[in-house]
């Protein structure tokens, strides 16, 4: 499982640090260097390019994992170097972000937007996998989740926009109730198809969402 | 009370409706035309909602304009735009201002229109809302609670004959012919032996079904669907036909083919009736009727 990112533009990042020109720079050694738009190597291309439009960089770190409590420890030990800069620059994801803000009250600011949380399916290919929804209905649907898998998150079967197995909105991507279809006949399990799913509670867990572990 | 179009479906007459396509914008006469042109030819107008997920004056509005000109009208509704509480809202206003018949929907893509950042809202899908209107029918919200003043809709929905693969197509048309649905409207069809066979499967339903018409005006728009137009299949036999002709005289073939099909199906008594879709050419429908002897 990774938190998916890619990296915003040069010109984004130009504008969200305008006015702060003393930047220490984290990245992180696990979805962001996997997805090569947050480690040691694009860390160092940044720490070139900011260098370039006249900003001073104090110093710079990739994290092993920058959502856990290592990036406070990561933190510490850069202190020196972190309390000359205006501002943090992020290249770990947003889970990152939150983590590093927890520690300190500098601005911290993302080099990269976070898209989704994806499993590799293949080398190098990630899908989103999983929303979150607090519904979980793969048992119903062999494993394929029509809430990150149909574009439209449809639960009672497929939409009239699919085509030999494809979704309306690109050709390239496959249809979830197809897919979901198939596994299900594989599995002798079609009757779950003609099952009524109702709406969708959408405050399962109340927004914020939140959990402590006892 | 029980709809015009419910009436015309119950008294096992071959059923007509057409559609008419609400402007971007507030010019409403070239929609107002179309409703004062087929308002007496069909036994319903089905009022597009954001058609193709591109933003128009609003299927409700273009309802009322019909029932405005005493015509009856089919309100498409789609989940793509509205949460649950906006949908069932706006069903008790159609319904307070006379309009007793709903297709549903689920809608397009966001991103196959022209507002392509918008959220799609799908809190909702063509089932549930059927499902929804049932409850609204019997006096209750989504939400549990009692109406004061309930509706009574004449509730429709669709389905793709032509859909590859069809097992998939077929097991939601059963779930929505379960949940209640009175009528189908379907996409476009134009081979007569694959809808026979599809027909033979929604007979035993016993779901009434408007096959759909969708006018082909010429040969290029024929190859673009078939290829490019998810569930529908349009045989080579007609295209060939219709390239046969000089360009001039393709959109007279194409209302020539509708014509036929409409005639073949009635006299096969295949289905209930049509749903003549033309697409931007509406002017020509009721050249269409009378190509098929109606």
């Amino acid at each position: 499982m990774k938190s998916i990112t890619k990296q915003k533009t040069m010109e984004e990042v130009e504008q969200s640090l305008k006015g702060l020109d003393r930047i220490f720079i984290i990245g992180c050694g696990t979805c962001t260097t996997m997805t090569k738009t947050g480690g040691i190597d694009q860390v160092a291309e940044m720490k070139g390019k900011l260098q370039d439009l006249g900003k001073r960089i104090t110093g710079t770190t990739v994290i092993p994992t920058a959502c856990d409590d290592m990036t406070e420890t990561a933190m510490k030990e850069n202190e020196q170097f972190i309390r000359n800069a205006d501002v943090i620059l992020s290249m770990a994801c947003a889970l990152g972000v939150h983590r590093m803000s927890l520690n300190i009250s500098k601005p911290v600011i993302p080099a990269v937007d976070t898209l989704f949380i994806g499993v590799e399916e293949t080398p190098g290919f990630f899908r989103e996998a999983c929303a979150q929804c607090g519904q979980c209905l793969l048992g119903e649907t062999a494993g394929v989740c029509p809430i990150t898998a149909c574009h439209k998150g449809l639960v009672n079967g497929p939409c009239g926009g699919t085509n030999n197995g494809k979704c309306e909105v690109d050709k390239e991507k496959d249809c979830a109730w197809t897919l979901i279809y198939n596994r299900l006949k594989e599995q002798g399990r079609l009757e779950l198809m003609h099952r009524y799913q109702p709406p969708r509670n959408h405050h399962i867990s109340l927004k914020p969402r939140s959990v402590r572990i006892q | 009370m029980v709809s015009r179009f419910k009436e015309a479906l119950n008294s096992g007459k071959f059923v007509i409706t057409s559609e008419v396509a609400p402007p971007k914008g507030t010019n409403l006469e070239k929609m107002f035309h179309h409703i004062e042109l087929l308002k007496d030819k069909v036994d319903a107008m089905n009022v597009t909602d954001h058609q193709s997920s591109v933003m128009r004056y609003p299927s409700l509005g273009g309802c009322l304009a019909v029932k405005e000109r005493g015509g009856e009208a089919i309100m498409q509704m789609t989940c793509r735009d509205r949460n649950r509480m906006a949908l069932e809202a706006d069903l008790l206003f159609a319904y307070s201002r006379g309009i007793e018949n709903v297709l549903c929907l689920t809608g397009d893509a966001v991103p196959v229109g022209d507002h392509k950042e918008a959220k799609g809202v799908f809190d909702l899908d063509s089932l549930q809302l059927l499902k929804a209107i049932k409850q609204l029918t019997a006096g209750e919200d989504l939400g549990g609670n009692k109406l004061e003043g309930a509706v009574e809709f004449c509730a429709g929905a669709i389905v793709t004959p032509e859909a590859q693969p069809i097992e998939p197509q077929l097991i939601k048309f059963e779930k929505k012919v379960e949940a209640g649905a009175e009528f189908f409207q379907t996409q476009a069809i134009y081979d007569l032996d694959n809808f026979r066979k599809f027909m033979e499967y929604a007979r035993k339903l016993k779901a009434k079904v408007l096959a759909g018409i969708v006018l082909l005006s010429s040969a290029r728009m024929a190859k673009y669907m078939t290829e490019n137009v998810p569930g529908i299949f349009v045989p080579k036999n007609l295209i060939d036909e219709l390239s046969a002709v000089p360009k001039e005289n393709m959109l007279a073939k194409g209302i020539e083919i509708a014509g036929r099909t409409i005639a073949a199906l009635k006299k096969e008594a295949l289905c209930d009736g049509v749903h003549i879709m033309a697409i931007g050419k509406e002017e020509v429908v009721p050249d269409i009727l009378a190509a098929a002897g109606l």
